[in-house]
């Protein structure tokens, strides 16, 4: 069985359109694509999409209510909303410095949390 | 009156990358004022990635491209004054700037870079028609809000303009748990990135509608909703097409404005094709010694281009001051 999947790559602000020629659910080619991450991204978004999440998480007795986060690894698409729920249950306490892990192993996905921003305590 | 070499007003990527390379040029004595209470600009506020492809070959979210150039600053000890809002800027060059620490603030400036960035076209400038209720705010200060602040502007919300940051925050809202109901577009076709029309709306099933507006506002103390529809080849609404849609909030993503107010006081020549100063291969304005950068001169695409530009400015603006001293 063959099947033409045609995805707008997201890598970078280009997006090109892309053509991925699927048999069997194999990737056999991929066609449109300008650079070698594109058919990256065009190979695991067939096979098993994935995203970086990218959102906040509360801070307690920080200069800033929240803080912003992202996923060290890009997490399956289908699993996004859960690690919303999870995440909005989470209060870190101040300081959390840039980079730093926030939540390890995220429901088992592999994928770490990290701080994408500094937030000192108050003084 | 204080002095300084540099007057850099706006502290986000524009004013620091300017403010760094007048430094590697060799200038001493440079200071850079912002009105927020941290350096950054509008990317603390932008808590996505995509950030940084260009200049440093990996993707970073906003705050985490301005934690680099952050952390330049300091490493340089380049001065820097925060909360602090300029007031006037002359063509001799005195900066007059207001904070509740210090009061009124004059600098006398060998040289200025203007980096005020822009801000959003609001619902005054599209003449909706209606009532004007709450929950009618832009696509960037919901971002603040939400991103920085911590509240969600509603639960069920229409947006207006498919610009970047509007996408932007239907994903972030829809993630939030808000109902983004859709995206109406005027134009025949998307106004930001595709891939944000990809990763913003196709991969949450929000639907981008093209060649649709809204037409008018509902609601007396809170908005209730708004009337929808689509548009003929002039951009005008066919009343037949009208249709009632129940929202709390409408988000405006309708178009960035650079931001000039101190410019066109101090006399310098604004494009009108742009809405920034003109200028030069070196981003000189219409006055000597008066540099621009970023999304004040013209609204950028990529941050990444800012920063490249602004290297041209501060570079400029330092050999004006070091050529003026030699």
């Amino acid at each position: 069985m063959e099947e033409i999947k045609r995805l707008t790559c997201i890598v970078c602000p280009k997006g090109c359109n892309v053509e991925v020629l699927i048999e069997n659910g194999q990737v056999k080619e991929i066609k449109g694509n300008k650079c070698k991450r594109g058919a990256g991204y065009a190979r695991t978004e067939c096979v098993d999409p994935r995203r970086i999440l990218t959102t906040t998480v509360r801070i307690d007795g920080g200069e800033a209510p929240l803080i912003s986060v992202k996923t060290d690894k890009p997490l399956p698409k289908s699993m996004l909303m859960d690690c919303m729920k999870y995440l909005n249950r989470v209060v870190l306490k101040a300081p959390v410095d840039i980079g730093s892990v926030v939540v390890e192993d995220i429901l088992d996905t592999g994928v770490n949390i990290v701080a994408t921003k500094k937030v000192d305590a108050v003084r | 009156m204080k002095q300084a070499d540099i007057v850099v007003i706006g502290g986000g990527p524009a004013g620091m990358a300017a403010a760094l390379e007048a430094r590697r040029r060799g200038v001493e004595n440079i200071l850079i004022i912002e009105r927020d209470k941290e350096l950054g600009g509008i990317l603390q506020q932008c808590i996505h990635n995509g950030f940084g492809l260009h200049i440093f070959k990996e993707e970073l979210t906003g705050p985490e491209y301005a934690w680099r150039f952050i952390e330049q600053i300091k490493k340089e000890n380049i001065d820097y004054l925060l909360d602090t809002m300029v007031l006037s800027i002359t063509p001799d060059k005195i900066v007059t700037a207001a904070n509740s620490t210090e009061g009124l603030v004059r600098i006398k400036a060998g040289a200025i870079v203007l980096s005020m960035g822009c801000r959003e076209r609001t619902r005054g400038s599209l003449n909706i028609p209606g009532t004007r209720p709450a929950g009618i705010l832009t696509a960037g200060a919901a971002q603040r809000f939400v991103n920085m602040e911590g509240y969600m502007p509603g639960k069920k919300i229409v947006i207006l303009g498919s610009g970047d940051i509007g996408m932007i925050m239907a994903r972030r809202l829809t993630l939030e748990g808000a109902e983004v109901k859709m995206v109406c577009e005027i134009m025949p076709y998307t106004k930001g990135l595709i891939r944000n029309k990809v990763q913003c709306l196709d991969d949450f099933g929000i639907p981008l509608k093209l060649n649709c507006t809204v037409v008018e506002i509902h609601g007396k103390e809170r908005l209730e909703g708004v009337t929808i529809a689509k548009v003929d080849e002039d951009r005008k609404p066919i009343p037949e097409t009208m249709e009632y849609v129940e929202c709390d909030t409408l988000l405006l993503s309708v178009g960035l404005i650079p931001e000039n107010e101190l410019s066109r006081e101090a006399g310098i020549k604004i494009d009108p094709s742009t809405g920034g100063p003109f200028v030069s291969k070196t981003m000189e304005t219409s006055i000597q010694g008066i540099f621009a950068c970023g999304n004040v001169v013209h609204v950028h695409d990529l941050v990444d281009n800012v920063t490249l530009e602004s290297y041209i400015a501060g570079r400029a603006a330092a050999e004006y001051v070091l050529g003026g001293k030699n």
